[in-house]
């Protein structure tokens, strides 16, 4: 990296660079040369990493107010909501916050299948983000526990049952999980404090996301290497900080809308009704970005093969890398891709909504088919695909992005 | 082509389910709330005949154990003068200790009390109600689907049943409540109540002004959260347009060269 040569002007400057190189990060980042022609796709990394920041500070006042208690949680959420300063502010940005934060993530996560994004040489930063989204869930997951409202309460019953699936250790894995026999206070608790703890550690993972992708640099819509600096890049700052903050602004306008104009909409009416374990809620069903995947596990007639496939689900996205063999990364030159990348979205929306669905008659049936389709995409289509696809020629360079012969 | 035929079928069966869906669902009567919308607020003078119509019908059964008498006096609420609100409060008897000598006692309730509910407890609640827990009403607009429109609706949809139906005793039949059966009676009636403001208390009325006193029951910040939003939205608008602004002249630059 050209940056280590880089020498502050101030005395004190290069005395601290040369015990702790802050100065040639900063500089690295400043000019970190990025490709040109990056569309607002590519905007969602620093839309996500403010949702991070956004959650982990209004959590963190969230958390001076809350009681983790299971007689007293629900409470301490409507004091937070009455009686604390902008305390309805803080718990709307929070729990709307982690909708729009899964809203964002879905976004760039299809933006890196479209792209090719996830192909050599940035493997490890797929990974890596693979595991971020997988703490993100769980994290969602427990945070929408803590109100201990009847939808966190049999959220979390159905949730952490899926462990019980587990031949010979499962009732015991899911007794050491609930810290009991059944969802109660030993388990808020736990949640509350693993809640706490994840961010963190999603934190540290997105550092190192951020910094597996600065060694290859980004990849952009034409996909193609380019050559770093070069006609092709411009420096980070100004022109990437300036397109990304309006692009966040206008994400900030959408999250606006949700938390001082309809703040209740993401969420279940039930959840405003406290935990009762006398009562099972009529559907019970996870947030809205859950849905897709407990489509699939309810898509299954045996709650071990549910549990199998909904993990699996997930899991096979961490060797996506290996399953699509194609040379070629975008896929504007991927004709036929192109047409498998959008019946997958529309089979992740149909997943989505069906999950929201009671699971019988035609509903489970199209989920099932769904399903099938979802694995589909990925073990069958992907491989055969990368070997008999005919892509369109790709251009020299993202200056003379045409080249017709 | 292949695109736009799977969007249209993928379009067909969205429309199909969501047809199904609604014929499933109940239509719930519209009423056009003065705090629905970007600006909406709360009607004063409703909220207050609201509180008098929870305090004298529904108090009798249902608890609000979230709200202290000082919110009838605060500011987005019914906001009565803090007499008035210090008159409420001490119409009721709270049961305060223990004192020096450890005996519980009673007071006349002050601002800071939480409303004093009409059961001791839940299963007193239930037992007292034919087994069927009056939910406690703070938020009770916020955790039913349809909020607003569905209380009103409720209180509403009382009607005779149908001839093919056969009712316990102690079961109503209602148009909206889901499965058509309330164990709650028919809770307003022309003339249940006289308002202080010398408006005609008809059911209609009277159901009107306590859904919006729910309303705000289960959410005594929205008309700051309001306020705040429609400041929020402006500054974001500008600063918007003004970044955007920065972004052209800034990448004018890079697309002159391209």
């Amino acid at each position: 990296m050209s940056e280590h040569t880089y020498v502050p002007e101030s005395k004190f400057g290069k005395w601290f660079n040369d015990r702790l190189p802050l100065l040639t990060l900063s500089k690295h980042l400043q000019d970190y040369p990025t490709p040109k022609n990056l569309n607002y796709w590519w905007t969602f990394g620093g839309i996500l990493t403010f949702c991070l920041v956004t959650q982990i500070v209004t959590g963190l006042v969230l958390a001076m107010h809350y009681v983790a208690h299971a007689d007293l949680a629900f409470n301490s959420i409507e004091h937070i909501m009455r009686d604390v300063n902008y305390g309805w502010l803080l718990r709307y940005v929070h729990a709307n916050g982690a909708s729009m934060f899964f809203l964002a993530v879905y976004i760039h996560i299809f933006r890196s299948l479209f792209y090719g994004s996830y192909k050599s040489p940035r493997e490890i930063i797929w990974i890596l983000g693979m595991l971020i989204y997988i703490l993100m869930m769980a994290t969602a997951f427990m945070g929408y526990v803590l109100p201990w409202g009847q939808m966190s309460f049999w959220g979390a019953t159905v949730i952490t049952n899926l462990f019980s699936a587990i031949p010979i250790v499962g009732e015991s894995i899911t007794t050491w999980l609930w810290g009991g026999y059944s969802v109660d206070n030993p388990t808020l608790t736990r949640f509350f404090s693993l809640h706490y703890l994840f961010p963190f550690i999603i934190f540290g993972l997105v550092v190192l996301h951020i910094w597996a992708l600065h060694v290859p640099g980004n990849n952009n819509p034409v996909g193609i290497d380019i050559r770093k600096p070069s006609k092709d890049t411009v420096p980070f700052h100004p022109y990437i900080t300036i397109k990304d903050l309006f692009a966040l602004l206008i994400f900030i306008i959408v999250f606006s809308a949700f938390v001082f104009f309809s703040p209740n909409t993401l969420g279940h009416p039930d959840n405003y009704i406290q935990a009762n374990p006398l009562i099972t809620p009529k559907h019970i069903v996870p947030e809205w970005y859950l849905l897709p995947f407990y489509a699939i596990l309810r898509s299954v007639p045996d709650k071990l093969g549910g549990v199998i496939l909904l993990f699996a689900s997930i899991f096979i996205l961490l060797a996506l890398p290996w399953l699509d063999k194609s040379k070629v990364r975008s896929a504007i030159f991927r004709p036929i891709y192109k047409q498998f990348f959008w019946i997958l979205v529309i089979d992740v929306l149909v997943l989505g909504y069906m999950g929201a669905m009671p699971a019988e008659g035609l509903y489970l049936l199209i989920a099932r088919i769904g399903t099938a389709y979802y694995f589909l995409h990925f073990l069958v289509i992907l491989p055969v695909l990368s070997s008999i696809e005919k892509t369109e020629p790709l251009p020299a360079s993202i200056s003379e992005p045409v080249l017709k012969g | 082509m292949l695109k736009k035929k799977l969007f249209a079928k993928f379009l067909f069966f969205f429309i199909i389910f969501n047809s199904n869906l609604l014929a499933s669902e109940k239509e719930f009567l519209h009423v056009d709330w003065s705090f629905k919308g970007f600006t909406g607020k709360f009607d004063r003078s409703s909220l207050q005949r609201g509180y008098q119509v929870y305090n004298e019908v529904c108090a009798a059964c249902h608890s609000m154990n979230l709200l202290s008498y000082r919110n009838l006096g605060e500011p987005g609420g019914p906001e009565f003068p803090i007499n008035e609100v210090k008159n409420i409060a001490s119409s009721f008897e709270v049961t305060d200790g223990p004192d020096d000598q450890g005996e519980m006692f009673t007071r006349p309730g002050r601002p800071s009390d939480k409303f004093v509910s009409p059961y001791p407890n839940v299963n007193a609640a239930t037992a007292a109600n034919g087994g069927a827990y009056p939910p406690d009403m703070s938020v009770l607009v916020k955790s039913r689907k349809g909020g607003a429109d569905y209380i009103y609706s409720v209180l509403m949809g009382y009607e005779d049943p149908p001839a093919n139906i056969k009712l316990d005793d102690g079961v109503y039949y209602n148009k909206y409540m889901d499965g058509n059966k309330i164990k709650m009676s028919k809770p307003l009636m022309d003339d249940i109540i006289s308002y202080a403001d010398g408006t005609k208390a008809t059911e209609m009325q009277m159901a009107m002004d306590v859904t919006t006193f729910l309303t705000w029951a289960a959410e005594p910040h929205l008309e700051a959260r309001h306020k705040m939003g429609i400041k929020v939205m402006i500054f974001l608008i500008i600063l918007t347009v003004l970044v955007y602004l920065s972004m052209k002249k800034i990448w004018s630059r890079v697309d002159s060269e391209m």
